[in-house]
C-alpha cells in the first residue's frame, strides 16, 4: 500500500525542527531513519497530518566515545554505531547487538535514537540502553533539554516517555565499569528477523575472578526491556538462567508459545552468562 | 484535497533528473512513475523483501520505506546503472546470467544493487559470507543456491577484470 497524504518539513537546523515539533508536534511525527515509520504509513498502520523529516540535521550524524562511554546523536545509522571501533572498545554491547538488528541494507538507514523512541518490545537497541542504565538526551522549546534515564524511558510497547514535541536528540550508552564482560544472543526463525527470544548480559569480575554483578536483559518476553538481576547465583549460571526465566512473563503469539519463548530464554540466558564471563574471567 | 508538490532534483546512475511530487511519494515510486525507470521493483512495500533495493550514496537502501522528497539532491544507483558503461551486462549481471541466478526476475534488480554494493565492501567472500550478505532479499522461487553461486561468480568476474586491466595497463 500507499502512505496516506501528509505535509512534509525538512527543517534544516535543530532549533527549526524544536520549533516545528512546538507548532505541530500532537499532529505530527519526526522521521529519521524511517525503518519502522514508513512501513506503518505505508500499511496505513498511522497517519499523521504532518512530517518533521531530520534527515538534514547533519550536526546529529555523529558516534562520539570518551572515558564515560558512547554519545550516540539523532542522526546516527545503526551502521555507524556497527562500523565505529571506539564505540565498539568503549562499549562492545553495541556491536554485539547492533548486528542483530534486521538486514544490513535496513541498518544503512534505520536510526539507533530513533529505535529508542520508537520503544519496540522486541528491538534491541532499547534492551541494551536497559541493560547499561543509559539516557536519552530530549530537547523542546517548552522545556529545554531534559535527560530521562532508560528505566523512565520505555512506558509500554511502542511507547517512550518522548513527548509530542520534544525531539530526541542523543543517546547515552555508558562504558561499563571494571571487568565487564558482555554478550548479545537471540534465536530468530530467520538471520534479521525479530526474535522468538532474544538476551543481553553484564557480567562483572574481581581480580579472583568471583562474580560481583550479573545481569541480563530480553527482547520479546514483556511490554518493554526486562533487566533480571542474578548476581546472587554467582557463576552457577544454570541457576541464575533458571531464577532469570521465572521472573519473565512472555505471551503467546503465532511465532512462538509463552513456554517455548521462555524455554529459549533458559537456554539463551545460560549461554549468554557464561560468554560474558569467559570474556572477562582471569 | 490537492497535495502541495515538491520541487525534487537527485542524480540517477550519474545523469541529474527533476520531477515534482508530493510528500508521500516513495522514492521507488519516485523512480518508476515520474522518471521512468522501472527496473526498480516493488515487492511487500514494507522494507522485508528487498526488490526495490537501491544504493544511495553508494550505500543500499530499500527505496519503498524512503520518501522521494528526503532523496532530494542524493545521487541514486538502481539496477539500470549496475551494467557497463556501454551497456553491456555488468559483473553482477553477467554473473547472474552465467548461473541462472535469476528465475522469475522479479526480485533480480534488489539483489543486484545489494551485491554490487556488497563486492566492492568485501571483494572476496565465503560462501557463508555470500549467503549472509543476500539474507535481507526474498526470492520467491527460491533460486538462492543459484544466487549464492552467482555472489561467488561476480566476485571472481570483478577479479578476472582486474587483472586484465592491470595487465593492459603493463603492456601498454
Amino acid at each position: 500500500m500507499k502512505p496516506p497524504p501528509v505535509v512534509y518539513h525538512g527543517p534544516d537546523t535543530v532549533d527549526e525542527a524544536v520549533r516545528l515539533l512546538a507548532e505541530h508536534g500532537a499532529h505530527a511525527k519526526v522521521l529519521a531513519g524511517g525503518q519502522s515509520l514508513v512501513p506503518m504509513l505505508n500499511m496505513r498502520l498511522t497517519a499523521p497530518a504532518r512530517l518533521i523529516d531530520v534527515n538534514r540535521l547533519d550536526e546529529l550524524a555523529y558516534v562520539r566515545t570518551d572515558l564515560e562511554g558512547v554519545r550516540v546523536g539523532a542522526l546516527a545509522r545503526h551502521s555507524d554505531v556497527e562500523r565505529a571501533t571506539h564505540a565498539f572498545e568503549a562499549v562492545p554491547l553495541l556491536r554485539q547487538a547492533v548486528r542483530t538488528v534486521a538486514h544490513p541494507t535496513i541498518r544503512n538507514r534505520g536510526t539507533t535514537v530513533g529505535s529508542l523512541v520508537h520503544a519496540d518490545p522486541c528491538a534491541e537497541m532499547p534492551a541494551v540502553l536497559a541493560l547499561l542504565d543509559g539516557e536519552v538526551l530530549l530537547r523542546s522549546e517548552r522545556g529545554g533539554e531534559r535527560v530521562v534515564k532508560a528505566a523512565d524511558f520505555f512506558v509500554g510497547p511502542m511507547e517512550s516517555s518522548c513527548q509530542e514535541d520534544e525531539l530526541a536528540v542523543e543517546a547515552y550508552f555508558p562504558k561499563p565499569k571494571g571487568r565487564t564482560g558482555t554478550d548479545w544472543r537471540e534465536l530468530s526463525r530467520r538471520n534479521g528477523d525479530y526474535a522468538m527470544c532474544g538476551v543481553g548480559t553484564s557480567v562483572r569480575v574481581d581480580e579472583s575472578g568471583s562474580v560481583t554483578s550479573a545481569k541480563a536483559v530480553y527482547i520479546g518476553m514483556g511490554p518493554v526491556p526486562r533487566v533480571v538481576d542474578v548476581t546472587a547465583a554467582g557463576a552457577d549460571w544454570e541457576s541464575a538462567a533458571e531464577h532469570a526465566a521465572d521472573q519473565l512473563d512472555p505471551e503467546d503469539d503465532i511465532h512462538a508459545t509463552a513456554e517455548y519463548r521462555r524455554h529459549l530464554a533458559r537456554i539463551l540466558t545460560a549461554r549468554s552468562l557464561k560468554a560474558a564471563y569467559e570474556a572477562v574471567a582471569p | 484535497m490537492t497535495e502541495q508538490l515538491h520541487q525534487i532534483t537527485v542524480t540517477v546512475n550519474g545523469v541529474a533528473r527533476r520531477a515534482d511530487a508530493p510528500a508521500r511519494r516513495l522514492l521507488a515510486d519516485f523512480l518508476r512513475m515520474d522518471l521512468g525507470l522501472t527496473g526498480t521493483h516493488l515487492g511487500c512495500e514494507h522494507g522485508v523483501c528487498g526488490a526495490c533495493t537501491v544504493l544511495m550514496d553508494g550505500v543500499p537502501v530499500r527505496a519503498c520505506l524512503i520518501f522521494a522528497v528526503s532523496a532530494d539532491g542524493h545521487a541514486i544507483t538502481t539496477v539500470e546503472g549496475c551494467c557497463d558503461s556501454g551497456g553491456e551486462l555488468g559483473p553482477v549481471q553477467q554473473a547472474f546470467q552465467e548461473c541462472h541466478g535469476l528465475q522469475c526476475g522479479f526480485c533480480t534488480p534488489g539483489f543486484i544493487t545489494t551485491i554490487t554494493a556488497y563486492l566492492e565492501e568485501n571483494p572476496k567472500p565465503t560462501e557463508e559470507e555470500a549467503r549472509e550478505a543476500i539474507g535481507g532479499n526474498l526470492c520467491r522461487c527460491t533460486g538462492y543456491q543459484n544466487i549464492v553461486a552467482a555472489v561467488l561468480r561476480a566476485a571472481e568476474i570483478l577479479r578476472e577484470r582486474d587483472a586484465d586491466q592491470a595487465g593492459a595497463g603493463g603492456a601498454a
